[in-house]
């Protein structure tokens, strides 16, 4: 594609077209190995500090299934209310790229460990089905570092530097079948779907779905389709789309880039798409080609995976309680209004309010907080609102010091951007920032005074008994505290003194 | 898990060839497009020597969930992996650009 392609604006698109979706979405798993060899998986090691001559392929390396791995691979496709495969194998898919050292990449091809599923997501009060085709194991890539000549590092030199620590580490690849829902929705289904599956997978503790971390990754196939006609369009893969924002973000730019080719009388190609955060917009990968033949066959070095119906029906039980049953005891609990349980699960702080009223919060101030101001603060700052830099320990503790009066509301909002700016804990941040709030009388006194002296008017009023006109006092004693002044104590004192 | 195919023509090769990154002459080509219908054809003879109620075997023992533990064992030190390597440089592998990739 190139730099003058035309966009049509979405809603305009939504006129002649309807989008067809597909998601997929790769969890790497927390296992304490890689799935077919002893090393380690921890994120963010030294380079090349966690391979062996399993993830490395060195002649003769026998890989063995982690069996942790498979658990958490038929508990996954449980919670996604999936058959699980009585007998399933593991199949090589070939090709040539220096992030695998094998030349292939162990997946799966048509026999998944867990198929035929659904998830019911909800979006503005609708209840939407996602249909989920396939869930199979595999295992992650190496990172390269490109280096190119022309950073000048190696004249004209053009070459990759690979890091295998991240190479075989368990992925489980979801696959949903095509999701066609009405075109407005879609973007926000997209990313509820996938805010769905962080939540549901989270839950079981198998994999920490960051998204940030890559740890959940996420993959947006799009095709338009004419306004009353069933045949499907050639739909574009947009790769890596890594926050839920961006999700939505990437269905509505291909819909406005797909209808502005095919409004030109000109094709879709068939390509992966790159995601760029900064401009909400999508560029062409890499067509699909010959290229693309990956040519599986069962993997030879490996046993075939047979989970006994015991054993899948043990792991059933270890399932947490169900997404809408959990919901609905949540906002039972909590005390909700069908729309703030609606505006916690569209802002994605189902999990952070629980959390946070675990910790001795009341649901109405975790509501207030996450609700108010953090989801404000990620919609302005375009981040999810688990990526702020705020966690429900923070917000607990922030709540604590405004329940002992050391702070008020006012200079929670400073507490929290002290929090997100890296200068400590709630606590700390109170005491460099100087924020707590003074309720000493001799402080307070000395500001009523000088309050009362700089507004005779209003000090006369309220000896004549007009108690509201305290309020412009206690405004003046604030705006000289810095907002620090327990506001409570400040009224008690003016009344006391023109009293 | 594809059928062999029964014939194999030169354009055949020439695509294998690429799939698998070898860089093949006129006269490989024309050679290896003789040579491989050939072997193809002894494999179809073991083929054929199976009934349809055999089932084709990826794995040669009758084994399944061969599984381990999920416990971790020492690595090779990054000196160790990368000594195999023919070139290195921060750390990691260095290899060089694949032809036809981004
Ligand atoms: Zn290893």
């Amino acid at each position: 594609m190139t730099a003058t392609e035309t966009l049509v604006p979405f809603d305009e698109a939504l006129t002649r077209y309807d989008p067809v979706m597909g998601l997929e979405i790769h969890i790497e798993l927390n296992t304490a190995t890689k799935m077919f060899c002893g090393c380690p998986t921890g994120f963010g090691a030294e380079p090349n500090t966690q391979t062996c001559p399993v993830c490395l392929a060195l002649p003769g390396a026998l890989p063995v299934v982690n069996a942790k791995a498979v658990e958490s691979a038929i508990r996954m496709g449980l919670a996604l209310n999936c058959e699980i495969a009585e007998w399933c194998r593991f199949a090589r898919k070939n090709y040539f790229y220096p992030d695998m050292p094998k030349n292939f990449q162990t997946s799966q091809y048509d026999e998944p460990i867990a198929y035929d599923g659904y998830v019911d997501v909800d979006v503005d009060g609708e209840t939407y089905r996602i249909e989920i085709e396939r869930a199979h194991m595999e295992e992650d890539t190496g990172k390269s570092l490109h280096v190119g000549g022309s950073t000048g590092r190696i004249q004209g030199a053009d070459f990759s530097l690979v890091d295998y620590n991240r190479a075989g580490i368990p992925l489980i690849e979801i696959v949903t079948r095509t999701i066609e829902v009405p075109g407005d929705k879609a973007p926000a289904v997209a990313r509820a779907y996938v805010s769905h599956v962080r939540d549901l997978i989270g839950g079981l503790g198998v994999s920490d779905v960051r998204m940030d971390q890559g740890s959940l990754r996420a993959d947006v196939n799009l095709s338009l389709k004419p306004k009353g006609s069933s045949a499907l369009g050639t739909r574009s893969e947009t790769k890596n789309v890594n926050s839920f924002r961006s999700v939505e973000r990437a269905v509505r730019f291909e819909v406005s880039r797909h209808a502005g080719i095919l409004d030109a009388g000109g094709k879709v190609i068939q390509e992966t798409r790159h995601f760029h955060e900064d401009t909400g917009t999508t560029s062409s990968g890499r067509e699909k080609s010959d290229a693309d033949d990956y040519r599986y066959f069962p993997e030879p070095d490996l046993a075939p995976v047979s989970p006994s119906r015991e054993w899948v029906e043990e792991l059933r039980k270890t399932l947490p309680e169900p997404p809408a049953v959990r919901r609905a005891r949540l906002q039972a609990d909590w005390g909700f209004s069908d729309l703030d349980m609606r505006d916690t699960i569209g802002a994605g702080a189902l999990d952070l309010i629980t959390a946070t009223v675990e910790l001795g919060t009341t649901p109405q101030a975790a509501k207030k907080w996450w609700l108010g101001e953090m989801a404000r603060r990620a919609n302005e700052t375009g981040v999810d609102i688990d990526a702020l830099g705020i966690t429900p320990q923070q917000v607990a503790e922030i709540q604590k010091l405004i329940d002992d009066g050391r702070i008020n509301d006012k200079l929670a909002r400073e507490v929290f951007d002290g929090v997100i700016a890296g200068e400590g804990t709630p606590e700390e941040v109170v005491v460099a920032r100087k924020l707590e709030v003074v309720s000493d009388d001799g402080a307070l006194g000395a500001a009523v005074d000088r309050a009362i002296e700089a507004d005779p008017d209003a000090a006369q009023k309220i000896r004549d008994g007009k108690q509201a006109a305290a309020g412009a006092l206690i405004g003046a004693v604030m705006k000289e505290m810095r907002g620090q002044a327990d506001a409570g104590r400040v009224r008690e004192l003016i009344i006391e003194k023109l009293s | 898990m594809s059928e062999p195919a029964k014939g194999i023509s030169r354009t055949d090769v020439a695509h294998l060839a690429g799939l698998a990154r070898i860089d093949l002459s006129d006269a490989e080509l024309d050679h290896l497009a003789s040579e491989l219908p050939a072997i193809l054809e002894n494999v179809a003879i073991v083929q054929r020597a199976a009934g349809d109620d055999v089932e084709a075997m990826s794995h040669p023992l009758p084994v399944n969930n061969v599984f381990r533990e999920d416990v971790e064992v020492p690595c090779l030190t990054p000196e160790e992996a990368l000594a195999m390597a023919p070139a290195s440089e921060q750390q990691r592998f260095l290899v060089p650009k694949i032809l036809g990739e981004e």
